[in-house]
């Protein structure tokens, strides 16, 4: 009982999501500390040996729903299976993560439960808290930390008195690590017939088109990424010319991605995917808070901006000030002279 | 086909993706005065989608929504001279300090005062704090369907709306039984421009607060043309649970605000020249950071 829960969100071909596990190393680390279980919920379909790709995270109890109607996702019967078990296990911390789905269906289940919720933490830790008015003193609870206000401030959200504490996270926040290849947990099966009612049944799907994850942005060693400088799709050709010698992926801001130089699976930032790669070449990025706050863990930084005061060029380690247009030729001129 | 019931949601947001120099103060919290006041770019796109679907199905009416301080029923102007009905206020200090919980309470309250309706609409997160919570909360609070991430309603047929919901991958169609609960992304097509007529004939389309600020003529006016009076609802219009509302109605609570900083480097600034660009790459290629 009060045990971490995470939900484990099933992609086409029953491959669990790579943000679900990443929650699930974070959830271990968490457990740990507060000596308790790490528990995880599975919903799908032909869900048959779902736990191989679960249990090396170190899961203690997998829970899992498996019914022809739970695949694809839809809201209504996830959210009812989801508050009984929640109801009768009583987590004392869940994390979904920040996905369409997760984003979709973690509200809905904290509304009916009348508990806080915290969209898009970048942060959860284990801390104290005093409540100054009452005198009262909370301990061990989660400090949700997330930025707000267009990423401009960051807060720590905790919730006193409500359970679950619910938090939601996006993909490539945390690092996803296998605790032990044999870990062994157990599973428990929700009798599924008896939580969902034809009521939850009353949109459907008719027609979907997912796409296989064709870009792995976040696993890139080196990354060439642009910004709303860079001035046009047509533009961004060059990027891709530079990222295609250095062996690099292609990635971009906020602003470029609004602007529809480049798809939405690329974007990189608070809202996007945070990465870490060896290097990382902003090109034409002036580097809101939102966008720093997803790359300036970068081993290596280079910023290429013709405005000199471009805030990216504070947390880079080279900073080129002139146009990409006549930069990035002369990069990769310069790489095939020098490289082998 | 019948007309249908719709009711935007709408927030007047602080317009954090402008955030000009002096938008923060130098202790480093947020100066909410720098700010403009704008309309929630996704509530736009919601309520563009509702005008779409009054123009297809005749008879259909459009109501706007909105919580906030008196300034909000700006908003309500806005949408009205962009083709909505009429709009309602809710406004009340109790609110303050609201979460998503406590905020979707008070408006699924406003949401079922406003009953019989088809569709619920909104944006599908605000601006100022990106949760995108407060569309699926409303829907659970008045026990709804909801479809969320919707990029265009494509039809109403059989008492069924038929969906396009636009994911981090794809898309899907969804087809959904009304009443629905339907929020809408910014890949959505933007929201028209306000129309000269409606501008001119709602221009004086005030809320009682803003009329008891105002003088006798508009008073007077609002008496003579009563569609230029906003309605606005207070806690006991809603008949809210005052421990339901507000902070103490919030179960989550701001711990910390902090700044967000980085540790900055002492960059090496480089010039253009192929000399120094020339010895950049020569260097990444020695340390391996490529090649």
């Amino acid at each position: 009982m009060n045990n971490i829960f995470v939900f484990c969100e099933i992609e086409d071909n029953n491959i669990v999501a790579d943000v679900s596990l990443e929650l699930l190393t974070k959830g271990k680390t968490l457990a740990n500390e507060l000596n308790c279980k790490l528990e995880a919920f599975v919903l799908g379909n032909n869900l048959n040996g779902i736990e191989k790709q679960i249990f090396p995270y170190g899961v203690d109890v997998l829970h899992v729903a498996d019914e022809p109607r739970l695949f694809p996702y839809l809201t209504l019967p996830f959210a009812s299976i989801i508050t009984s078990l929640f109801e009768q296990e009583k987590p004392q911390i869940v994390i979904f993560g920040a996905s369409t789905i997760g984003r979709d269906l973690a509200p809905r289940i904290a509304s009916y439960m009348r508990c806080g919720l915290t969209a898009d933490c970048t942060s959860l830790v284990i801390g104290n808290h005093s409540e100054n008015r009452t005198g009262k003193e909370y301990k061990n609870l989660l400090y949700q930390i997330r930025p707000a206000f267009g990423g401009n401030i960051l807060a720590t959200i905790i919730n006193p008195e409500t359970r679950p504490q619910i938090a939601t996270v996006r993909e490539g926040v945390m690092k996803k690590e296998i605790f032990a290849l044999d870990y062994k947990g157990i599973i428990k099966n929700i009798d599924v017939t008896n939580y969902i009612k034809d009521e939850d049944f009353l949109v459907r799907i008719i027609e979907r088109h997912i796409e296989p994850k064709k870009v792995n942005i976040k696993n890139a060693n080196i990354i060439v990424s642009g910004g709303y400088g860079v001035g046009s799709k047509e533009n961004f050709k060059l990027l891709y010319e530079l990222a295609e010698i250095l062996g690099a992926e292609v990635g971009g801001s906020r602003a470029a991605v609004d602007a529809g130089y480049i798809e939405h699976e690329r974007q990189i930032g608070q809202t996007g995917v945070t990465v870490r790669p060896k290097l990382y070449i902003a090109c034409g990025i002036s580097g809101q808070i939102q966008h720093r706050a997803g790359m300036f863990e970068s081993s290596l930084i280079i910023s290429i901006n013709s405005d000199k005061n471009a805030p990216i060029n504070n947390i880079a380690d080279y900073a080129i000030i002139g146009d990409i247009n006549e930069v990035i030729p002369k990069m990769i001129k310069y790489y095939k002279q020098n490289s082998k | 086909m019948r007309g249908l019931k719709i009711i935007v949601l709408a927030k007047q947001v602080p317009d954090t993706h402008n955030v000009g120099k002096d938008a923060m103060k130098a202790d480093g919290t947020v100066n909410r005065a720098a700010l403009p006041a704008i309309f929630n770019p996704e509530d736009l796109n919601a309520l563009e989608q509702a005008l779409k679907l009054k123009e297809k199905y005749e008879g259909t009416t459009i109501t706007i929504l909105t919580m906030g301080p008196p300034r909000a029923a700006e908003i309500i102007r806005e949408a009205i001279y962009r083709g909505a009905d009429n709009g309602y206020l809710i406004t009340d200090r109790k609110f303050a300090g609201s979460d998503t919980l406590a905020t979707s309470y008070a408006l699924s309250l406003a949401v079922k005062k406003l009953k019989p309706f088809d569709i619920v609409i909104c944006g599908r997160q605000a601006i100022d704090g990106d949760t995108a919570q407060v569309g699926p909360q409303v829907a659970e609070k008045i026990n709804i369907p909801q479809i969320t991430y919707a990029e265009e309603i494509l039809s109403f047929e059989n008492e069924e709306l038929i969906v396009k919901r636009r994911l981090e991958r794809g898309i899907e169609i969804v087809a959904g039984k009304l009443p629905l609960l339907i929020t809408v992304n910014s890949s959505a097509p933007a929201c028209r421009n306000r129309n000269a007529k409606l501008l001119m004939k709602y221009k004086h389309a005030k809320t009682v607060s803003e009329l008891q600020e105002t003088t006798e003529d508009y008073v007077q006016l609002t008496k003579d043309r009563p569609y230029l009076k906003i309605e606005e609802w207070s806690v006991a219009d809603l008949n809210a649970k005052d421990e339901w509302l507000g902070l103490s109605g919030s179960p989550t609570k701001v711990k910390k605000i902090e700044n967000v900083v980085f540790k900055t480097k002492a960059s090496k600034i480089l010039s253009t020249s192929d000399n120094e660009i020339e010895s950049l790459m020569k260097e990444l290629i020695e340390n391996h950071t490529i090649g």
